[in-house]
């Protein structure tokens, strides 16, 4: 079902919800100058998943231009972001519209939020699998996913078709030299160099763990 | 020519394995040398950009790390969200106004970061290095009649400037190595537009509704097939659409081969060199109706023709008729 749009600007207080270091951040993280964003619209026209978000692309960049944090790291938007690269191509002022998207999907995730929960389920259980793995184990991620994500019928009709054409490999296709425990080394760096991340609220605990938690 | 790495990508190794042995084969007729990338690992795809810029990089750049310590100096790979992936981080790491960056991705490696290294598709060194015309000269069984709407995805050529290939609104490539292989390609709008990407698993119904037009555009343009050139695309076209199919209340049985296997069934490679029985959806059907068609279409031409020859001795006779003093 389509979420149903949001529309931010109607209730706008402009001084209220204001956070300016909220626009510094954002710019520094992404690199992009937001200043330059006229809203033309052209980001939201070539934009495939405006129909699914809350809030349309060329209204976040407004919301990032006016500090108003609170709107925009807690809308669905930014977890729908396919990073597509539509409107970072299409943007007359050169702005990486998709770079933004991420970043404020960053932000939102430090803060522990996740309004599109399985979203961020899918990520993390495909960076875990990497970790463990050295590389994607197809198979395990989609296992996995469709226990956590309460769904496990979900995709069940695809494995006949799979099995039948040999695409379900059973075991993980492992680096064959030093490249697992490489990877395996860069996750735990990654982990080490980030403060610990507040469980997201609304998840049962079992998925609370940030990307990669579980490799050794 | 330059030594050039392949990086297969974990899809490839997987559910796309027929990606990975069709572009192989391809490449090896064509003449084209490479070598694997020795021990690569996962690029993070786009799952670690999501989460982290410098996970991501530290990911795709440990690959780098490996093609260049195997004295690659290109490396090559058939994934468009690998390509992005290892084309982000060399060209993030070179970047000398963000010195930050790179100094968390060589503390996550461990070691120094790579050396700038050119991360190119697959598609890119068929399109570079053999051409069209290289291609048209190889072909043995040419796909005519074979009406092919070419759909790249949408970040093999975006953005456009790491990609550095193509149009990134109306990329050719394909369209023109098909070509070159006798198939008939359409003018397709879509070529460009996103599948759904990964939202698969986590968002079926977004995935479904964008897929289900691709589909749509691809039937209206009366394609007989869909080729691709990315996993993604393919497992959401091909192997999802009974989901798709279902959502939209559509019946839409155009196949989706990747461009290699469609490339490799013109230069007459063997069937374990395509792998077209990993495809859900059978291209057979395809082949045959672009057949039954080209034979239909030679009948009538034929016929015209008879008829062209007919009309024309009449005329022969009737001149002569006609002239008063011969």
């Amino acid at each position: 079902m389509p979420t149903p749009m949001r529309t931010p600007l109607a209730s706008l207080d402009l001084e209220a919800g204001r956070d300016l270091s909220f626009i510094s951040a954002v710019a520094d993280e992404s690199g992009q100058d937001l200043k330059s964003c006229y809203q033309c619209g052209n980001c939201t026209a070539g934009c495939a998943y405006t129909h699914d978000y809350d809030i349309p692309v060329h209204q976040i960049m407004r919301l990032v231009q006016l500090g108003r944090r609170e709107d925009v790291l807690s809308c669905r938007s930014i977890w729908l972001c396919a990073t597509c690269q539509a409107c970072t191509t299409r943007c007359p002022n050169n702005i990486e519209v998709a770079t933004v998207m991420d970043v404020l999907r960053h932000m939102a995730r430090r803060e522990g939020r996740a309004p599109e929960r399985l979203v961020k389920t899918f990520a993390d259980g495909f960076l875990s699998s990497v970790a463990r793995h050295g590389r994607v184990f197809e198979a395990g991620l989609a296992m996995v996913f469709a226990i956590l994500s309460g769904k496990p019928m979900q995709d069940a009709g695809l494995g006949p078709a799979m099995l039948s054409r040999g695409k379900l490999a059973f075991w993980p296709h492992e680096p064959e030299g030093n490249g697992k425990a490489e990877v395996a080394a860069i996750f735990r760096r990654y982990r080490e160099g980030k403060p610990a991340q507040p469980a997201t609220p609304d998840e049962p605990a079992a998925e609370t763990g940030q990307a990669g938690e579980d490799a050794r | 020519m330059s030594a050039l790495g392949y990086y297969p990508g974990c899809s490839q190794s997987g559910t796309a394995a027929e990606y990975d042995i069709s572009t192989r084969a391809c490449m090896r007729a064509l003449g084209v040398e490479m070598a694997d990338v020795p021990d690569w690992t996962c690029c993070g795809s786009t799952p670690a950009h999501t989460v982290d810029h410098h996970l991501a990089g530290a990911l795709a750049a440990r690959n780098l790390l490996q093609a260049q310590a195997a004295g690659f100096e290109r490396v090559a790979t058939p994934c468009p969200s690998c390509l992005a992936a290892l084309k982000t981080a060399d060209h993030r790491l070179a970047d000398p106004a963000d010195p930050a960056y790179k100094a968390e991705v060589e503390r996550l490696l461990g070691r120094a970061a790579p050396a700038p290294l050119e991360a190119v598709s697959t598609l890119q060194v068929l399109f570079e290095q053999v051409g069209p015309a290289g291609v048209r000269q190889r072909v043995a069984n040419p796909l005519t009649g074979l009406r092919v709407a070419c759909y790249y995805g949408c970040i093999m050529n975006r953005p456009p400037g790491l990609m550095a290939f193509d149009d990134p609104e109306n990329p050719v490539a394909m369209d023109e190595l098909l070509s070159a292989c006798g198939a008939e390609v359409v003018d397709f709008p879509f070529k460009t537009e996103c599948c759904g990407a990964a939202f698969g698993m986590p968002r079926l119904d977004v995935m479904r509704r964008l897929s289900a037009r691709i589909l749509d555009m691809a039937a209206s343009c009366g394609a007989d097939a869909i080729a691709v050139a990315c996993p993604l695309c393919q497992m959401n076209l091909d192997l999802r659409r009974g989901q798709v199919n279902a959502a939209s209340r559509q019946d839409i049985q155009i196949p989706v081969p990747y461009f290699t296997q469609l490339m490799g069934l013109a230069l007459g490679l063997p069937e374990a060199d395509l792998r077209l029985d990993k495809l859900v959806l059978p291209l057979a059907p395809a082949l045959a109706a672009a057949e039954g068609r080209e034979k239909a279409r030679e009948k009538t031409r034929e016929a015209e023709r008879q008829a062209k020859a007919a009309a024309k001795a009449t005329a022969r006779t009737s001149d002569k008729e006609a002239t008063p003093c011969a």
